[in-house]
């Protein structure tokens, strides 16, 4: 399968391939890993379908497209997994998953999942970290550098990052590229730098839970 | 220097109120720190200066925000070039005994360090006449407390920016309740992944959604607690 383009993934998503008979609606910016789990764990049944990444700017917007893309998937499979955890919606995402009748990820957001919720809950002493994953660091100018300004007005950057002390960048692989480009990314906002590699954390066992149905 | 570059100093008072307008929305600092200078020359009052140049600017500014016209680092930037000019009529303000609203202790919740909307509150509830403590980022439930007893204000304002940390709030309000100094403040929340339900949910007096809100609230109900003290 070819490379899908992060491009694309942050700004419009993927449709799905209509080849399977579970189908995870995910956002965009875990298409690579799902599609990397589906491919080592021979799960040809799940299909994917991706909502653009960038509605991680506004999570108000996510439950409303999450549900369109339920119901405009209503029947269509067996059944559906939504591949997203609270991701900001305040707990409306969960409640409405609940009315809709479909699963998704347990936590507040996928720095948690990745590493694993519990395990990320243990360092609550951690929220002066700024968390990339593999995706964010490659979509880092789309996803924090220019939304923010930065790119127009470099001044502002203290404003937004004054506060925190390091960027954990939690790898999903291991990319010496990537890892790299983290670094650079700390130096750019002025933070310490922590590379902490986590593998797919908890999404491989949501992933499974899906496959098995 | 160019043909067509204005010399503020040149302007009458009313086209240099506006041009300070479009400067705050500019997020020119030094313009505005120039434009304030030269009212208070002209013999401006500092709280005509603030109300006229300032927050009736910013006002313009959260506006444009609410409707999606501004985005954040536009609205950051008229922010500093206000706090630019305020820096100047702080001291001046307190000087010449501008009127006061009311007092206010604001901080953003424990666990939470995102400060961007609370300075901007404190900053337009600074505009509006209010004596503002801020107590900055990650505040625990004692550290409010030590400050309302200390600081008697009329407002607590709480500030957060996830859905991790906005639950605090409401820690912060009950033990306000089992202390029975509950009814002594009028509570006002505010931050991104907020809404109305939340603040009737957690026992605040309102839910503030932007800078502007908040000070109407603010002004709204501080008027109301003197009345019924008064009655």
């Amino acid at each position: 399968m070819a490379l899908i383009s992060d491009d694309l993934l942050t700004a419009e998503g993927l449709a799905p391939a209509h080849l399977g008979r579970v189908l995870l609606i995910a956002c965009g910016a875990l298409a690579h890993e799902v599609l990397a789990l589906k491919r080592v764990n021979g799960w040809d049944h799940l299909d994917l379908q991706c909502l653009p990444a960038n509605l991680h700017l506004y999570p108000d917007r996510i439950t409303e497209a999450v549900t369109r893309a339920v119901e405009a998937q209503r029947g269509a499979y067996d059944s559906m997994f939504v591949l997203y955890a609270d991701c900001g919606t305040g707990g409306l995402l969960l409640a409405r998953c609940q009315e809709l009748g479909v699963e998704m990820i347990e936590g507040p957001h996928c720095y948690s999942f990745f590493e694993g919720n519990a395990v990320f809950a243990a360092h609550p002493d951690e929220f002066t970290a700024f968390y990339l994953t593999d995706f964010l660091v490659r979509q880092f100018d789309a996803f924090v550098w220019r939304p923010m300004g930065l790119d127009r007005h470099p001044q502002l950057r203290d404003m937004y990052f004054g506060n925190y002390t390091k960027l954990v960048y939690q790898a999903q692989t291991n990319d010496p590229a990537l890892d790299a480009k983290a670094e650079d990314c700390a130096r750019r906002l002025g933070l310490a730098y922590e590379r902490r590699f986590t593998g797919y954390g908890d999404l491989a066992v949501v992933m499974a839970q899906a496959a098995a149905t | 220097m160019a043909d067509d570059e204005i010399i503020l100093a040149d302007l009458s008072d009313d086209e240099l109120v506006m041009q300070m307008h479009d400067d705050l929305y500019d997020g020119l600092k030094e313009e505005i720190e120039e434009g304030v200078n030269i009212l208070i020359s002209r013999g401006w009052t500092p709280y005509d200066t603030l109300t006229k140049a300032l927050v009736a600017g910013m006002t313009i500014v959260g506006a444009d925000f609410r409707d999606g016209i501004l985005f954040v680092p536009e609205v950051l930037l008229a922010a500093n070039a206000m706090k630019g000019g305020m820096f100047i009529l702080k001291p001046l303000l307190i000087a010449t005994g501008a009127p006061r609203m009311g007092k206010m202790v604001i901080g953003t919740v424990k666990g939470d360090i995102h400060d961007i909307g609370k300075n901007l509150v404190g900053m337009m509830m600074e505009g509006a006449g209010f004596e503002v403590r801020d107590l900055g980022i990650n505040n625990s439930v004692e550290k409010y407390l030590a400050a309302l007893e200390e600081e008697k204000p009329d407002i607590l304002g709480m500030s957060a920016l996830l859905t991790t940390t906005m639950p605090y709030m409401k820690v912060v309000i009950d033990t306000m309740k089992e202390k029975g100094m509950r009814e002594d403040y009028i509570v006002l929340v505010g931050g991104a992944p907020l809404n109305e339900e939340f603040g009737k949910a957690i026992g605040a007096d309102a839910y503030c959604r932007d800078a502007a809100v908040a000070v109407e609230t603010a002004k709204a109900l501080v008027l109301r607690k003197h009345n019924q003290l008064t009655a």
